[in-house]
């Protein structure tokens, strides 16, 4: 059952080395906090995926924290390519990084398999497609039917898998609305999940039947961590901090400056700074 | 006498072209950046009833400004629904709801397959790129595929790196002998031109020449030696209003995207 816990003690409690892990959202709710805990915590080794890698897997890798990552788009949205991502891949730089690489429609098809209790997926795609010659995860089958040959990829079962959400009621019931991307079936596909959420409200009585809530019983931890997706955007809370984005995209092409970023928005900082951050992203009452 | 200023750049010159392929009633999946502009400017002219659709599961979106991602709250706020990723891709692109998937291109080569992975070797990249996300189904799920990018002997090359997405492969029926059913890339719209497939050899080729464009040009600025239709037509120059609504557009997004300038990184 679900347990109300301090951010800090959420993913020390969870997370672990060697883990395979799944921190998501499909530009939106990207689940930042979460990701700058277990990057204070140093954990190390770590197999990370995610259909859109993005700043927190940039910043991850370039700490040094993976030894593979499995995604399906490795760029900064809107902006360009993920410099310290590149830096590992190209260089080896801090320490080289395993690949797996696949389409959004793999990995999509991949993450409801492991939701679904299934070993492996199967769906019409990489059909002409470069990647299934240097992923040997990308395999086919034919179906008994029809003789068709589709694709198949073995299912994705993180061992936690951290998301950010709207809110929970007080029983740790989650509601994620707006842009939901793939987390239902990332936190279903995990072993454990933790969930940051922007505030805790008495009850989910007057919700729209059939909005993505996700059962207490289907989560190991929740955290409160007010703008914990920040420079993503929460839907009905802050808007994308774009800027912050570009801005990146500089800091991150830059070993040292990346250091320096990291050691004072991060290493000295806390779960408790995000509030401030999407002060000024909030739509004005 | 006209309010706005007539002449335009080669890109507004791209944008417009490729805005005026799509029809009111097609289901347009949209990539980001040109693609997405263009599919915008056609929804605010003569296609009002478009249905756009963005990766992220937005469907019937209709934004009033640019997303600088394929996730921008604005466009699931204006859309007519939104659904999770693996339905977008399992229902809406692989049930073969999308008339017309439009791609951007790193690298592309005369039968329109496309690189957006690695320049280099994939093991060992020169350069790696964000790589295909949802294009490679893009490029094989949707009824046709339009591409539209700037034109650069760096970009329009004699032979990809990666196939990233497949387009005609070595041409003529090569995607039929891979069992893929669909019309693959039926149009591309460059800063200088309409290219359409040969319909034998599925080479693109120079249908069109936008205003005061040589083929001398074209071929300046192409990797491969482009081949030109008989008949060769010129593009129609940009009207008061398609240019009106592009810029309008462009301004609207400048001036929103400024307005979150003011946020500090974390």
């Amino acid at each position: 059952m679900v347990n109300f816990l301090p951010l800090k003690k959420a993913v020390a409690e969870t997370l672990h080395d060697g883990d395979t892990v799944a921190f998501e959202g499909f530009t939106h709710l990207i689940p930042t906090a979460a990701a700058h805990e277990a990057i204070r915590q140093g954990f190390r080794d770590l197999t990370l995926i995610r259909m859109t890698p993005d700043l927190i897997y940039d910043q991850m890798i370039g700490m040094g924290m993976a030894k593979k990552i499995v995604f399906s788009y490795l760029g900064n949205p809107g902006v360009g390519l993920l410099r310290r991502v590149r830096d590992a891949i190209e260089n080896g730089f801090p320490r080289p990084i395993e690949v797996e690489e696949h389409s959004h429609a793999g990995m999509a098809n991949a993450y409801e398999a492991g939701a679904a209790g299934l070993p492996c997926a199967v769906f019409r795609g990489y059909r002409g497609a470069g990647l299934a010659a240097v992923n040997a995860n990308i395999k086919s089958i034919t179906c008994p039917f029809t003789g068709e040959v589709l694709a198949a990829v073995p299912a994705i079962r993180p061992d936690v898998t951290f998301i950010h959400a709207q809110k929970a009621d007080r029983k740790g019931n989650v509601l994620v609305e707006g842009i939901i991307g793939i987390q239902k079936e990332a936190v279903l596909a995990a072993k454990r999940a933790v969930v940051t959420v922007e505030e805790v409200v008495d009850s989910f009585d007057d919700l729209h039947p059939n909005l993505t809530v996700l059962p207490n019983w289907t989560i190991a931890a929740i955290s409160i961590v007010p703008g914990g997706s920040h420079p993503s955007y929460t839907h009905g809370y802050y808007e994308r901090d774009n800027s912050a984005y570009l801005e990146w995209d500089e800091i991150a092409a830059d070993r040292d400056r990346f250091q320096a970023w990291m050691q004072k928005n991060v290493i000295e900082s806390s779960a408790d700074d995000f509030a401030a951050r999407v002060e000024h992203l909030r739509k004005a009452a | 006498m006209s309010e706005i200023d007539l002449g335009f750049t080669p890109n507004e010159m791209m944008t417009i072209a490729a805005s005026r392929a799509l029809k009111n009633d097609d289901v347009c999946f949209v990539g980001i950046g040109a693609p997405s502009a263009a599919c915008n400017v056609a929804r605010l002219t003569h296609a009002p009833d478009i249905t756009l659709i963005y990766e992220s599961g937005t469907i019937g979106t209709a934004p009033h400004i640019l997303p600088l991602s394929i996730g921008d709250g604005e466009l699931c706020e204006t859309a007519v629904t939104t659904v999770a990723v693996p339905e977008m891709f399992r229902y809406w692109l692989q049930g073969g709801r999308i008339t017309i998937g439009f791609l951007g291109a790193a690298q592309l080569d005369k039968f329109g397959n496309i690189n957006t992975t690695v320049i280099g070797d994939y093991a060992h990249p020169k350069t790696r790129l964000p790589g295909g996300g949802g294009a490679p189904e893009i490029a094989t799920s949707s009824r046709e595929v339009y591409i539209t990018m700037a034109q650069s002997k760096r970009g329009m090359v004699e032979k990809i790196d990666f196939f990233t997405s497949f387009g005609h492969g070595e041409g003529g029926d090569h995607r039929k002998r891979l069992g893929i059913d669909t019309a693959g890339p039926s149009l591309l719209i460059t800063d200088l031109a309409v290219w359409k497939p040969d319909r034998v050899t599925k080479e693109f080729t120079v249908v069109s020449l936008h205003p005061g464009v040589t083929r001398e040009e074209v071929q300046a600025t192409c990797g491969w030696e482009a081949k030109f239709a008989e008949a060769l037509d010129e593009t129609p120059a940009p009207t008061e209003l398609e240019l009106k609504t592009l810029r309008d557009l462009q301004a609207r997004t400048k001036a929103a995207h400024a307005g979150t300038a003011k946020g500090k990184a974390a």
